[in-house]
């Protein structure tokens, strides 16, 4: 029987066949690139004034760290909205929502099975953004041990285990964003709207953190728990950046998806 | 699209298999169908049923409601009001409703960036039931087995017709509803829809088939919904809606003015008129007989005498433009019919 699962599969392999999914992924594998070609080609071995500025040199386990904090801004909300605001405004464009709606899946399948390639596709681009970090940062600056936050001094191997469960944490509020442009997809059924409106949701958001007289709503703010993952990089590790993620992520996923949801299952399918 | 067996290619309507309709709910019972847009009213108020076995025309002018109608029936679009039944399931209820239901509404649309094959995997996954074993079936019964690897964004208009038909009979359905499905045909491609379509209900299916083209549904249809403004305004046989008009002829003699006489004086001669130089009037057969052999008698020598038969065309533009239902030759007569009764009906 069909079901969520067959869905899933389905528009992985749709997604393959998309030229705005090899956009996104090029960019994840391509911004690590040009990064690591920059440390090599500068002159000036300045101080960065960032977490991780003075390792980039020594350690290349600091590369996926820095593109973390940097990606933050615009590339992983912009990555993730390729996917998550067109999923299903694509639909709406090519006018299939009815050949889809007419088979013998549900509505609910049809959403699931979507929502869940549109995240898996953000997960992969930040793992391989990471992977590709390590690989490059390390051909160029060795992989070796890294200091911490708090100024201890991790392993290689325990650094690589830290980058790539701060990739991780970096994917709850990635999956907020993929919730917002699940929304906006479902919402204005338009892809070019979608895509532009969760990254300027996002750049909203950052905007309102350095606006004067705003500092008290920072730790509400989905930008702030871009940076949750920096407490895995203290020694002892320290959780509450991350359990406040994963809450103020929820606080601003949960109705998007909510909305999406609704939107998708009730709506009336009236053109195409 | 595959040669059809002589005797789907035959002229005149297909009336399904021909075995008696079996028990149980019909494939499409609608009532009371209404879909608002604000002040706009684009469905008033539908009542229409599908027997099983029909080849079922839902005619109307463009805006009509046509469209809007099909899609509640396929679930795409909740309804103001009324009720929609396939085989008695309700169709926003659950996609079980659509369980041997398959078609399209206006274009049927697919992925332009896969292939053909690919889009029929994709849906035939979606359907499950071994629908994946009757791609290669599909594909030959539409014609599109060499270009199956060629993306969809290729194909012309008419292709992506054929797909559409491919892809629904994916389902195995045993309801087919298909919107326009000759639309921007070329003429080839409407006489093989056309073919297919009585091979289709040839081989049982029951089909609703929504146009404005006329002849398309005159030739393959046995019964008609004729729609206007939203609302029904007939539903019934053809043969019945061209029977429920009348039969008017028309007679040219060699004395007229006695023709007319005879004609006023002869049983089951009815409605007797001068139309444009010629005498005209109402009757059936037997009474023709009888009024031939009249008009030799009274020294009128008949020139010609011919039956005016009524088209669908006539028939149709008297319900969606006139006052309702015509007779042959003549000028609307009626009101509307009512929904599920014939023309004659209403009368």
């Amino acid at each position: 029987m069909p079901g969520v699962g067959t869905v899933y599969r389905w528009e992985l392999f749709k997604l393959r066949h998309q030229k705005r999914t090899y956009i996104g992924l090029g960019a994840a594998i391509i911004v690590p690139v040009l990064f690591v070609l920059a440390i090599h080609l500068r002159h000036h071995h300045d101080r960065g004034g960032f977490a991780f500025a003075d390792y980039l040199d020594r350690s290349g386990l600091a590369v996926p760290l820095v593109i973390l904090l940097f990606g933050a801004v615009w590339m992983f909300p912009l990555i993730t909205a390729l996917v998550a605001g067109d999923i299903f405004a694509s639909e709406d464009h090519n006018g299939t929502l009815k050949t889809i709606f007419t088979r013998s899946l549900e509505r609910w399948q049809l959403f699931a099975g979507k929502a869940l390639a549109a995240t898996t596709y953000a997960v992969t681009a930040i793992f391989l953004c990471g992977t590709v970090g390590v690989v490059a940062g390390s051909l160029q600056s060795g992989f070796n041990s890294l200091q911490s936050l708090s100024g201890t001094i991790v392993s290689a191997p325990k650094g690589l285990e830290l980058v790539y469960v701060s990739l991780l944490i970096y994917l709850i509020p990635i999956a907020a964003i993929v919730c917002i442009g699940l929304l906006l997809s479902s919402l204005t059924r338009n892809s070019a709207a979608a895509v532009v409106g969760t990254l300027m949701v996002s750049l909203l958001i950052q905007l309102i953190g350095v606006l004067p007289g705003l500092g008290s709503l920072q730790p509400y703010l989905l930008s702030t728990q871009f940076n949750a993952w920096q407490g895995l990089l203290r020694t002892p590790i320290d959780w509450s950046p991350i359990i406040q993620a994963a809450w103020v992520c929820a606080l601003y996923g949960i109705p998007a998806i909510g909305g999406a949801f609704l939107i998708f299952v009730r709506r009336d399918v009236a053109g195409g | 699209m595959s040669a059809a067996p002589p005797d789907a290619a035959s002229d005149g309507p297909v009336t399904g298999a021909g075995d008696p309709p079996p028990a149980g709910p019909p494939p499409i019972e609608v009532r009371g169908l209404v879909k608002r847009y604000g002040e706009l009213t684009a469905v008033g108020g539908v009542d229409l049923t599908v027997r099983t076995g029909d080849v079922y025309g839902y005619l109307g002018p463009n805006g009509a409601g046509k469209t809007t109608s099909l899609r509640m029936m396929l679930g795409l679009i909740r309804p103001t009001a009324g009720t929609v039944r396939l085989f008695g399931r309700d169709p926003m209820e659950s996609v079980r409703a659509l369980e041997g239901v398959a078609g399209f509404v206006e274009a049927p649309t697919f992925y332009p960036y896969l292939n053909a094959r690919r889009n029929l995997e994709m849906l035939a996954a979606y359907d499950g039931g071994g629908a994946n074993e009757r791609i290669d079936q599909a594909l030959e019964t539409v014609e599109l087995t060499g270009r199956q690897r060629d993306r969809v964004g290729g194909f012309s208009h008419g292709m992506r017709q054929r797909l559409g038909i491919a892809a629904a009979l994916l389902r195995d359905p045993k309801l087919l509803l298909l919107d326009e499905p000759a639309t921007g045909l070329d003429p080839a491609g409407m006489r093989d829809m056309r073919l297919l379509i009585h091979r289709l209900a040839g081989q049982g299916m029951t089909v609703l088939l929504s146009s404005h083209l006329l002849g398309e549904i005159e030739d393959v249809c046995n019964r008609v919904a004729i729609v206007r403004s939203g609302k029904i305004v007939y539903e019934g046989d053809i043969a019945a809606l061209k029977r429920g008009a009348g039969t008017r002829y028309w007679l040219s003699t060699t004395d007229d003015d006695r023709a007319l006489s005879v004609c006023r004086a002869q049983p089951g001669i009815d409605d007797v008129r001068v139309e444009s130089g010629r005498i005209s009037f109402t009757a059936d057969e037997s009474a023709v007989g009888g009024l031939s052999q009249a008009l030799v008698e009274s020294g009128a020598l008949i020139h010609a005498m011919a039956p005016q038969t009524v088209t669908l065309e006539d028939l149709f533009f008297s319900y969606t433009e006139g006052d309702g239902p015509i007779e042959a030759g003549g000028a609307g007569s009626a009101g509307p019919a009512p929904p599920g009764q014939p023309a004659s009906a209403a009368r």
